[in-house]
């Protein structure tokens, strides 16, 4: 049973978040002026490579802070003040979570190159919403099977059936986050993510449980990345092209496959506040990284590589090898979108996703 | 006279004001609002325990907190028995000209990123890192051992940061241990042994006491070190903590674990003053 209150309590609660939340803003800011724009980015825009660019051509300073996961930055946009922040990078499954709490300002379709990108990563379901677009699709990939070919059979690596293979007992790190690895234990019995409803758990825990027996690490982004790099494990499950590509040069036997069961999209998304005191620049900034150049620099930033939504962007050919960016339709053709849960089964997803760590 | 009176109460009053305000407002407060938070339903708000009856209802939630304790207890015990000989040797054997040398050098971990130094052990007991290649190479085995992300590599990097903590606090107890203790048992006849156990470490107990409650509170409290070197095989609480907040944002059931947390740090400091009475040492 729940009561609604409104005491003081919360009154104090919430006027000592919105202080924290200024003067985080102003750390990231370092003293940033009205002309600046503020972005809550992930760490991929806070290359200076992708920024510098952009900040010389319109003479402004770009103050990111970086987060992770939506729940994070969302928690970060509602303890600011409205106006504190721009632009905010997002999932793009999560775009519908900002519009319900009034974030977002729909953007003007006919000034940003939609006509330019990969139609399968759109995200219409997700980006759109009442009939107005609020958010774009800036890079993807896929949450699949990351792999070192010189250690494992790659003809095995086109199945997921694999993952759970006695063959590969300890050989195998289990990407860190909840969703897409849900997503791909969908795949591996042969449901669809979009399709997931409370009914599934049971048989997704069942095969989550035996991707755990086989797993030697359940590791976070540099954790699992780094276990493929030193041989602690041949395998990633839930890693894809942004763990091999930025790797690749130093360990070119690191490869992803998406296997004939299919892969998990992900999309982040950039949208605008509907607050932001300077949309003008914060269009520009949309549109600056949706651009040929934008789209190269964001899709092989230092922090992780990714397919960058604009079929037009200026990579070398190295780079697109690299990022496999002929074999997307392909690819695309097979891939299953990141599960979207309401928010109960959200939470049993993740009540889920626990008891797999805590097993034995 | 009564100004003068008035004035001897309102001084101490006025010199303490500036650590209560600062008390109030980065302990007390936040403490209120966390405490008020947790009470809270992440969905649409309102008054709900729901946030500590999941803790005490689902047995993942629960074997964090066993997870955690078992982990702190293991690393106190082991940092305990590692930190009394360091400080008994550098305290009574190295020359005083050295000490300070050798007190720099065990306040050097302190001087690491938690991040750094756990990446490092993980290079370090990893399955082509030093120690199995060391293994390997000397023929001892044929297989290297599974040594990171397990219990053993947190509890290595745990060890390595607060078995010098630990150091220092019976170091500086050992120190103020006036020699006239020893001559006296000396002088009644006891051996060296029977000196250290009967008087030494009755009286360095307060040393081990406190280094020991800094430890836990630290270790319990830590999400870096497990986060890198467990491998996420087994859950401690800060990880389930830190869990709540990535993509789902639920601060309430982040806070309540964070409160129960809370609580058990202040059983252990209850334990340890009472058995010690440290809060008049």
């Amino acid at each position: 049973m729940t009561v609604n209150v409104r005491n003081p309590l919360s009154i104090l609660k919430s006027h000592l978040s919105a202080a924290c939340a200024t003067a985080a803003l102003l750390l990231a800011a370092g003293g940033a002026q009205a002309a600046d724009l503020n972005a809550l980015i992930w760490c991929d825009h806070s290359d200076p490579a992708l920024l510098q660019p952009f900040e010389e051509a319109n003479n402004v300073k770009v103050n990111v802070k970086e987060f992770e996961g939506t729940g994070a930055g969302l928690a970060i946009v509602e303890q600011s003040q409205p106006g504190d922040w721009d632009v905010m990078v997002i999932d793009s499954i999560d775009v519908p979570r900002g519009v319900e709490k009034g974030l977002f300002e729909p953007l003007p379709e006919d000034k940003l190159p939609f006509a330019d990108l990969f139609p399968e990563v759109k995200m219409d379901k997700s980006t759109v919403v009442d009939g107005k677009r609020y958010g774009i699709t800036e890079k993807f990939g896929y949450n699949t099977i990351g792999f070192n070919k010189t250690k494992v059979d790659p003809a095995d690596m086109q199945s997921l059936a694999s993952l759970t293979s006695d063959k590969y007992k300890g050989k195998v790190a289990i990407y860190d986050y909840y969703l897409p690895v849900i997503g791909m234990a969908a795949l591996a019995i042969g449901k669809k993510t979009a399709d997931l409803t409370e009914a599934d758990l049971p048989a997704l825990k069942a095969e989550l449980l035996k991707m755990k027996a086989n797993a030697k690490l359940v590791g976070e982004v540099t954790a699992s990345q780094t276990a493929l790099a030193t041989g602690e494990v041949d395998i990633l499950v839930g890693g894809g092209e942004w763990v091999t590509a930025g790797l690749a040069k130093e360990n070119p036997a690191l490869d992803f496959s998406i296997p004939k069961e299919g892969a998990v999209l992900w999309s982040q998304s950039l949208a605008m506040f509907k607050d932001s005191k300077n949309k003008d620049m914060a269009l520009k900034f949309i549109q600056y990284i949706m651009s040929p150049e934008g789209q190269a620099r964001l899709a092989t930033s230092s922090c992780y590589w990714g397919m960058p939504s604009n079929k037009k962007a200026a990579l070398s050919d190295d780079q697109k090898k690299i990022l496999r960016f002929d074999e997307q339709p392909g690819f695309l053709a097979r891939a299953q979108a990141y599960p979207a849960p309401n928010a109960d089964l959200d939470k049993k997803m993740q009540d889920m996703w626990t008891e797999m760590l805590q097993a034995q | 006279m009564a100004s003068a009176g008035n004035n001897s109460r309102a001084l101490p009053w006025a010199l303490v004001t500036p650590a209560l305000a600062w008390t109030c407002a980065f302990f007390v407060l936040p403490f209120i609002a966390m405490g008020f938070s947790s009470l809270t339903a992440h969905e649409g708000g309102g008054f709900t325990l729901a946030n500590y009856s999941q803790f005490f209802t689902d047995p993942s939630y629960w074997r964090a907190m066993v997870n955690s304790l078992e982990v702190t207890a293991i690393v106190t015990v082991i940092s305990i028995l590692l930190a009394y000989p360091f400080a008994w040797i550098l305290a009574e054997m190295v020359p005083e000209r050295w000490q300070r040398l050798a007190l720099m050098l065990a306040v050097l971990p302190f001087w690491t990123s938690y991040v750094v130094r756990s990446y490092s052990w993980l290079l370090v007991l990893a399955q082509n890192g030093v120690i199995n290649r060391a293994l390997t190479g000397i023929g001892l085995i044929g297989e290297p051992l599974q040594l990171a992300n397990t219990r053993f590599a947190t509890v290595t990097g745990f060890v390595h940061f607060f078995v010098m903590l630990l150091t220092l606090t019976i170091f500086a107890n050992l120190k103020q241990l006036s020699p006239s203790y020893r001559k006296a048992a000396a002088d009644l006849g006891a051996r060296p042994v029977r000196t250290f156990l009967h008087v030494v470490l009755p009286l360095t107990l307060p040393g081990i006491m406190v280094g020991a409650f800094l430890t836990f509170v630290l270790c319990i409290g830590d999400y870096v070190t497990p986060q890198i070197l467990g491998g996420n095989n087994e859950l401690l609480m800060p990880q389930l903590v830190m869990m709540q907040i990535g993509r789902r944002g639920d601060f309430p059931l982040a806070s309540a674990l964070s409160i129960i947390l809370m609580a058990v740090v202040t059983i252990a400091y209850l334990a340890c003053a009472r058995w010690l009475k440290i809060e008049r040492a």
